[in-house]
Formats: structure tokens, sequence, C-alpha cells
């Protein structure tokens, strides 16, 4: 599931480019990310300038995925999933890099404002229950997935080189969806955004496993009897190799 | 080295599951069981997704059960007529277990259903095959006790259909291995199993098929049982990785000829209580993991 740039990220982008006094321009290293054969994560390289001394922050999201929570409890001396909560539109990977604290560039409520952290990305519906409840299911979210690799938290940096040029480094776990990102750099001065700017990227299989990937859901019945086919050919073979004996 | 499942969505090391398959080989090889219940709790505990798992292991028993049937059909130990009756209870109880396996992921039951069927069943065959092999064991040493009988008469054999199975010396309801197969396809479709360690007692407690046609004959219908749960694994969820089945039936057809030559140095009684020994330790190891408190009591279900 891909969605456009995000509305807030051009409307940042609209009204920080008129009134701004610094601004920041950036190109990532690759605008795809081939998943082959050998894949076990990667990194993605960002580099850019910003014209005047500022802080810069890059956040990087996957597309939008619904991400269904559990809650166990114990039920007859075991623990069973008794209660499940919903996360519609949760960025499926979201990574974000600065070159200082976070907390030490920006108040809560300009990186609230501007979603910078995965926490003010992630929410539920304020329908759903008391604010305690949804604070913990969000807890409880933000923690699992973390510990997937899919909301890294602090791997990769923003390190400038000199006054203006920066560099981003972030990583991309093995695991990692597919689809279109988007990497989003921000520069800040006195705790204020300043400017911002959003490049897609995208990350997608390729070669023998994007063609096995896409057979087995263009034509599944056929993938279906060539699975079993393969496995009757290479059992058979091993009883010609080895059975005899 | 690692390679990129292309189903599963994740990359993992090439030897990993080369051992994997190697090491369950093995096992299966030495005690001649499928490995099905050992190999689909191993995939799922390093990483591969609990459906993924459960469709390619099928996959995987398909070459397995071929290569063994046949050695066993080569010296005349499979009863067609008797597998095509279980197959039909098989491609029925299968085919219910693919939507129930849907059904359960759906409302998030999933790993909870499989854990317990592998508890239960574990926990009953385990128990029986240690009580069988320790008398078993104990009769060797006191050859004067008296010899159980083949199987008991009971209401089972007033059933209809009666049919007579020539090469297992039976005659019976055809209702039957009509029912053991149904109930072991639902199995082997939730479990990720080819179902030959329900299989094989049931044939020979229930059914009182004679022991040396039961392997055989459960392979015979385990190919077709497991061919079709792949068929309608990848059809209805797309969870079949090829890629991943290759990988560990290579392993695994190099352990089982390993195990099988260990395996003819020891002895049945031996193996067998050694077998019980262990599937009773997968299931004390499943149990202990449902009783303790999680260190987490959320989890994720699904990322969509």
């Amino acid at each position: 599931m891909t969605r456009p740039v995000p509305f807030f990220v051009l409307v940042a982008a609209l009204l920080f480019t008129e009134a701004a006094r610094a601004s920041c321009i950036f190109d990532i290293s690759d605008h795809r990310i081939p998943i082959t054969t050998g894949f076990a994560g990667s990194e993605v390289l960002l580099f850019g300038t910003v014209d005047e001394p500022s802080d810069v922050v890059v956040t990087l999201r996957g597309p939008l995925s619904s991400v269904v929570m559990f809650r166990k409890a114990r039920v007859a001396g075991i623990w069973v999933n008794a209660a499940s909560m919903t996360f519609e539109e949760a960025p499926s990977f979201f990574s974000i890099v600065a070159n200082r604290p976070l907390e030490e560039i920006a108040a809560e409520t300009e990186l609230r404002l501007h979603q910078l952290g995965v926490s003010y990305v992630v929410d539920l519906p304020r329908s759903l229950g008391s604010p305690d409840v949804r604070d913990d299911w969000k807890r409880a979210m933000l923690r699992n997935m973390a510990g997937t690799g899919l909301y890294p938290s602090d791997i990769g940096s923003v390190t400038f080189l000199g006054d203006t040029l920066f560099r981003a480094r972030m990583q991309l776990p093995s695991n990692v969806p597919t689809g279109q990102y988007l990497a989003s750099a921000y520069c800040l001065v006195d705790g204020k955004v300043q400017s911002a700017q959003t490049i897609p990227l995208f990350v997608e299989k390729t070669g023998v496993e994007a063609w096995i990937f896409d057979f087995a859901h263009d034509y599944p019945l056929v993938y279906g009897l060539i699975a079993v086919v393969l496995a009757l050919m290479a059992g058979w073979s091993a009883h010609l190799a080895f059975g005899r004996s | 080295m690692q390679i990129y499942l292309p189903i599963a969505e994740l990359s993992v090391n090439v030897f990993l599951l080369l051992g994997l398959g190697g090491v369950i080989g093995f096992l299966s090889g030495m005690f001649g069981v499928g490995g099905g219940f050992l190999m689909t709790p191993a995939l799922i505990f390093i990483g591969v997704p609990a459906p993924v798992a459960v469709g390619t292991e099928a996959n995987q028993i398909v070459a397995s059960s071929v290569s063994g049937v046949l050695a066993h059909w080569r010296r005349g130990n499979v009863d067609f007529k008797m597998g095509f009756v279980l197959m039909i209870g098989g491609f029925l109880g299968s085919g219910l277990g693919v939507a129930l396996f849907a059904l359960l992921r759906e409302i998030g039951q999933i790993d909870l259903v499989i854990r317990l069927c592998y508890v239960v069943f574990l926990g009953i065959i385990g128990s029986l095959m240690l009580v069988e092999g320790v008398r078993a064991l104990m009769r060797r040493r006191n050859p004067t006790a008296e010899r159980r009988k083949l199987h008991q008469h009971t209401w089972i054999h007033g059933l209809p259909l009666k049919t007579r199975f020539r090469k297992s010396r039976l005659y019976i309801s055809a209702l039957l291995p009509i029912g053991v197969g149904f109930v072991v396809g639902v199995l082997a479709a939730i479990m990720g199993v080819g179902g030959g360690f329900i299989m094989v007692p049931a044939m020979i407690y229930l059914l009182g098929m004679p022991t040396a046609v039961v392997v055989g004959t459960s392979l015979f219908q385990i190919i077709f049982v497991t061919a079709n749960v792949t068929v309608l694994q990848a059809t209805a969820n797309q969870t079949v990785d090829v890629v991943l089945a290759l990988l560990l039936l290579t392993g695994a057809v190099i352990g089982a000829q390993v195990g099988v030559r260990v395996g003819t140095r020891l002895h049945g009684e031996q193996l067998r209580v050694l077998l019980a020994v262990m599937v009773l330790m997968v299931c004390a190891k499943l149990v202990y993991d449902l009783t303790i408190p999680p260190s987490d009591f959320y989890a994720i279900g699904t990322i969509k």
C-alpha cells in the first residue's frame, strides 16, 4: 500500500521555501534498493547541503500498512491472545536520524507538528477507549515494531562535513518491506523547521526472487502444481541416488 | 552465506537451513518418522512466518514421502487400496484444515491452536510410545509374558460399507479409514506435518493393520494429502516457498541417509523409547512456553 508524498510535507515545503531563512537540498545515493538473492539488509546514504548552519533531521518511512496487535491474557493456565487492536495506516518502516539528540534540537510541539518521531506518526483514533488504554497499545506496538527492526531506534546518523555539507546513513534490515519509501530531510534553526525536502525511493525484489514472488501471486495454482512436481522429482531422484543401496 | 527467501520475505543463512534439514532428516531417517512435527516448529523458531512454515513444510514432505514410499513399494509394503481410501478422507480433511487455518489466522488464534495441537498429540503419542517401548524392552528380557491380541472387536466393526483390504488382511468398514484420513488431513493442514506420527499409531491400534504395511501405506497417502495441502496453501494464501523447501529438502535427504544407517545398528525397542523421550521433551517445552508469563504481554499479529 503506498500513498503519495504526505500532505503535511507538501504544505511544509510550500510554506517554508517562501519564507525560509535556511534551506536544505539533498539527494540519495540509490533511488532503488534491490532485494536480490544475497540480500542481508542495506544502507541508505543521503547527502546534502544547508545554506546556513542548522540542525538536520532525516526520516525514512516505508509504505503504509495496517498492523494488528494482540494482548495476551491467562485463560485456564495458558497464555492466549485475548484482545486485539489494529493500527490502520502505520508506516511499515520508520527510521529517524539527526545530527544531535532530537530533544536538544526542538521542543516536543515542533517535533509533533512535523511528525519527527515514530510516536507522532503512529496513532489510534480517539474513539477507541480511554487515553490510558490507547497509550498502552501504542507503547506496546512501538516496542514490538522496534523489536522486529522495522522501527529502529538509533541506527545511523547525520554527520556534518564542515558547516553546510551533511551526510546521513540509515540501515534497512533484511526483513524490510517492499514498496515506495519516502526520505525526508528537515533543516531546523532555533528549534523551528525552516525547510523540508522529500524524495521517494523504491525497495523492490529483483531477479529470481521477484520472478518467483510474482509468479506465486499471479498464477497461484500453477505455482502450487509446479511446487508439487518439483518435490516429486526431488524425492524420486533422492530415491535413485541413495535408495538402491 | 545469506539467501533471501522470496515468499517468506526474509534472509536466512543457507547453512542454517541445510543444517536444519540435515539434523531433522537424520532423526527422521533413524526413527522412520516424517520429521514435519520437528521441522515446522523449528522454522517458526528461526523467524519464518507460521503460515509459510506450514505451507512450505507440506511441500517438503511430498518429496521425502516419495523417496520413502518407493523403497517400501519395492518390498511390496504398500496397501494401495487402503491408501486410496485413507486419501479420500485426507483430501476432505486437508481441504477443511486449510480453510480453518485461514479462519484462525484471521482471528489471531492460529499460533495458539498450532501449539495446543502439538501439545495434545505429542503428549498422547509420546506417552503411548514410551509405555509400549518400555513394555517391549521388558518383554524381550522376559519372553514368557503373554502376547497381546492384534486388536479388539468393538462397535467400530459394526459400521456399514464393509470393505476387504487384502494386503492388510482386514475386512472393515471403509468409513473407519476415511475417518482416520479425515482427522489426520485436518491436522496435517493446520500443523504443517504429514501426520505419520498420528496415522501410524491409528492404523496399528484403531484399524488393526499389520505393522509391515503400515509405514509404506501411510507414506503413500501422505504424498497425496501434503500435495493437496501444498496446492491449497499456494492458491489460498501464497505461503509455499519453493526456495526454502528445496534447501530443507537437500539437507534432509542427506541427513536421512545417515540416519537410516545409524538406525539399523540400534534395536527397534530402544529406538522407540528414544523417540518417545524426544517427543515428550518437545511437548514439555511447548507446555512450559504456554504457561510461563510472557516477557511481553503484547505481540504483533500481522502487518499487511
